[in-house]
């Protein structure tokens, strides 16, 4: 066994893929048999307890109920957006949110939860740290790198934001992919599947779709739509929203404020949710002390309360097709993704629209986290017939004179993809030029999302116009916008700050690394070292056990002071910080007591036997 | 012309879609920075630069207008902004109709309907035009034949452009 784990240690470092869900996270790799799900579905809730631990996953969401002001669910709906994008689900949420400062609504959202203030990046980063150490423990090895997917309709600061949350857990992310695309790639991990699929995601925030073309191995996204704030958080919202005026005519009181209570609710009515996908009815059941509510929902009456989320699928759709430059008849297959792809309704629209039946035989859940664990495979070049080919969501534009956004990447272009622009000066002796960069598809400025400002500073003062300063800006693999400026007057690069509209700048990130995980490094190597002192102490308990029985007696004097000996450099190594070392000397104290063991079987089985005749 | 040069390709006017996919796939392969997540810094950014000029050009190259824009613009002309002078009367018509739909008249869709259909005409006409002098201009590169190809692409644009519009301004009606 510690061979095993030893040999594992030696081997390429391995590459995870990370679906991070707004409801569930999971931790996948890829093996020589194809992708794996490691460990179990980690709840995305992270709490702060009273005494400051941080802790993520099953057991946060416990505290749920008994701690909400100091838990937080669906972080990812708050990645990378302001104060001013979330007023609407923050009524809704237990948790209080710092108000923003004088500067106004653009600026990174913080989260207070008991005494720690923290962004959603950061809380996203313990859930993150959760599924990396899930990880190393079932594959026994230090785990560093990753890739963690995102929904594909995310702008370049929500992926900013999620780049950000791998960095702070101590992993490098390696690529975010699209959680669609990702989807299409465990669909499509059969070579022979070739045509025009589309990937119907909607999960529990967020909501994609996708048209791939899959030729030779080649998944090419043609177009791509959606909407980051769409999802199975919404039909919770709404039923949620019922049962609180339920309750306030029942129980003659507002309970919308009582926290503890929104949250069972918002588990009993989830509850209600799921079940009718499989039955024509189903209770919202509330047991709060000696107060009962309960109100039966029929599938009737659920679906005409969700309709208007699943026609809001549909027009993101529609403009899919249309820009994917293909007609509906041409897509092959369709593949649904994401929980709420369970619900009938869902299914039954889109295969309206699509006209044929979706496919439901992937595990919605899993699909998009298998498809992470290919992507890791090609990136750690396991998988070497596959490539993906994606696309920017959204195009990127800069703000021209009287608030006009100017386009120059446009939407559903293959990334990486890039655009050079030329700037100078306006006036005599200007000495910084500020350009906006935004992302969206309306002309105003104030219609699309500010990404970020770059000031080119320290401009040579001279006559206007004669600057010129080539600015390039590229969308990375990741969907990630990054610019370079070059003075073409010198060839030299020109500098530039930086100051992100809703994002963390890098200076803060790593503030954040060096913060809150200062142990990260040495937190895998502590934890190894944990394991080997569980292990040694029950083998030292088991041999003092031993030593009582009889069995110790009759043994050879030199084998007696071999098992002694070994005992004693066992409990030597035990207070290293050296878990190797430890594990040798538990397989030393293993091989000494062999005969021991052996005898006290023996001595055990004749017992047996014995006690067999007694008893006949 | 850079962005013949990678994909490998002469610059012409007239392309096979299947062998431009071809080598834009084949290139992908080879280029893509999926292909270097363990290389080192330089050749990580040596893949980006590369794929990242592969990817502009198979989406400038791939479409037989955007192409030939960008022919035109490396051959040293521009494209005219201006309405076409043939248009021009149509072009005044077509404007009033689009103010009495939205005025509320009624009456001036059918007008709309049937421009949009001549002008979606037109669009087909220009496309198959382009074919004829792609070609002609690759057999024997003549500069009044690429100045022909312009004329077209202006008028094209134009006519895109309208189409647009009216398809719009459709749709916003017939939806209330």
């Amino acid at each position: 066994m510690s061979t095993l784990q030893i040999d594992f240690g030696h081997a390429k470092p391995r590459i995870v893929g990370i679906d991070l869900g707004t409801t569930n996270s999971l931790v996948a790799v890829m093996d020589l048999t194809g992708p794996r799900i490691l460990s179990g579905i980690v709840p995305s809730v992270v709490s702060v307890t009273k005494s400051g631990e941080v802790i993520a996953g099953a057991e946060a969401r416990e505290m749920l109920i008994t701690h909400p002001e100091r838990t937080v669910y669906s972080v990812k709906r708050l990645m990378g957006r302001g104060v001013g994008d979330v007023q609407d689900e923050l009524k809704l949420f237990p948790f209080h949110v710092v108000p923003a400062d004088a500067e106004g609504s653009e600026s990174v959202l913080k989260l207070q939860l008991g005494d720690k203030i923290m962004t959603p990046p950061e809380v996203s980063a313990y859930i993150l740290r959760k599924l990396k150490e899930d990880a190393e423990d079932v594959l026994g090895a230090e785990v560093t790198q990753a890739v963690i997917t995102v929904p594909a309709y995310f702008n370049d600061a929500q992926r900013q934001a999620t780049k950000d949350a791998g960095r702070i857990a101590g992993l490098e992310v390696l690529r975010l992919v699209n959680e669609p695309t990702a989807a299409a790639l465990a669909y499509g991990l059969d070579k022979r599947k070739e045509g025009l699929v589309a990937v119907y995601d909607l999960g529990g925030g967020t909501f994609d779709i996708s048209i791939l073309r899959l030729h030779d191995g080649i998944f090419e996204v043609l177009a791509t739509n959606g909407d980051t704030h769409l999802g199975g958080d919404d039909i919770d919202n709404l039923l949620l929203n019922i049962a609180l005026e339920d309750i306030q005519s029942e129980w003659g009181e507002d309970v919308s404020g009582n926290a503890s209570l929104v949250q069972m609710l918002r588990r009993a009515v989830i509850q209600a949710k799921e079940a009718l996908s499989f039955a024509p009815a189903a209770m919202i059941d509330l047991e709060y002390g000696p107060r009962q509510y309960q109100r039966e929902i029929d599938v009737e009456l659920f679906n005409r309360l969700i309709e208007p989320i699943v026609e809001r699928t549909l027009g993101p759709c529609r403009n899919c097709i249309k820009d994917a430059g293909i007609t509906v008849e041409q897509i092959n297959e369709t593949v649904m993704v994401g929980g709420s792809t369970r619900i009938p309704l869902v299914r039954s629209a889109v295969e309206r629209l699509f006209r044929k039946r979706p496919h439901t035989e992937l595990n919605p859940d899993e699909v998009v986290a298998l498809g992470a664990a290919v992507q890791a495979g090609i990136l750690g070049g396991e998988v070497e017939d596959k490539l993906l080919l994606d696309v920017t969501p959204l195009s990127l534009g800069i703000e021209t004179m009287g608030g006009l956004m100017s386009k120059l990447i446009h939407r559903n272009s293959t990334i990486p993809a890039s655009e050079t622009e030329l700037f100078t000066t306006a006036v005599d002796g200007q000495t910084n030029v500020l350009i906006h960069v935004l992302q969206g598809e309306r002309e105003l400025v104030k219609d699309c999302r500010s990404l970020a400002r770059f000031d080119l500073k320290d401009i040579d003062p001279m006559i206007a116009g004669m600057a010129r300063i080539q600015v390039r800006f590229l969308i990375d693999a990741n969907g990630i916008l990054n610019v370079t400026a070059k003075d073409l007057r010198t060839g030299k690069e020109h500098s530039m700050d930086v100051k992100p509209s809703y994002g963390l700048t890098d200076d803060q990130v790593e503030a954040m690394i060096l913060e809150s995980y200062d142990k990260a490094e040495e937190d895998f190597k502590e934890r190894q070292i944990r394991e080997a002192r569980v292990e040694a102490d029950a083998i030292l308990g088991a041999v003092d056990k031993a030593k009582e029985d009889d069995a110790y007696q009759a043994l050879a004097q030199e084998d007696r002071t071999a098992i002694d000996r070994s005992i004693n450099e066992l409990r030597l190594a035990y207070h290293s910080d050296d878990h190797l070392l430890i594990r040798d000397q538990i397989e030393k104290l293993n091989q000494a007591t062999m005969a021991l063991a052996e005898a006290i079987m023996n001595e055990a089985v004749g017992k047996a036997l014995k006690g067999t005749n007694i008893n006949d | 012309m850079r962005f013949y040069d990678a994909l490998g390709l002469e610059p012409k006017l007239a392309l096979d879609s299947d062998d431009l996919k071809k080598r834009f796939y084949d290139r992908s392969r080879q280029w893509h920075p999926d292909r270097f997540s363990r290389g080192t810094s330089e050749e990580k950014k040596r893949s980006e630069e590369m794929t990242s000029m592969l990817n502009d050009a198979f989406r400038t190259l791939r479409d037989p207008v955007t192409r030939a824009e960008y022919f035109l613009r490396e051959s040293g002309l521009e494209l005219s902004k201006d309405a076409p002078p043939e248009l021009l009367e149509e072009v005044f018509e077509l404007n009033m109709a689009l103010e009495e739909l939205r005025g509320g008249d009624e009456s001036a869709r059918g007008q709309l309907v049937s421009a949009q259909e001549r002008f979606t005409g037109m669009l087909a006409d220009a496309d198959s035009g382009l074919g004829g002098l792609f070609t002609s201009y690759d057999g024997k590169p003549d500069a009044a034949v690429l100045e022909q190809i312009r004329a077209t692409l202006n008028r094209r644009k134009y006519v895109s452009n309208l189409v647009r519009d009216v398809e719009k301004e459709l749709n916003v009606h017939s939806a209330n």
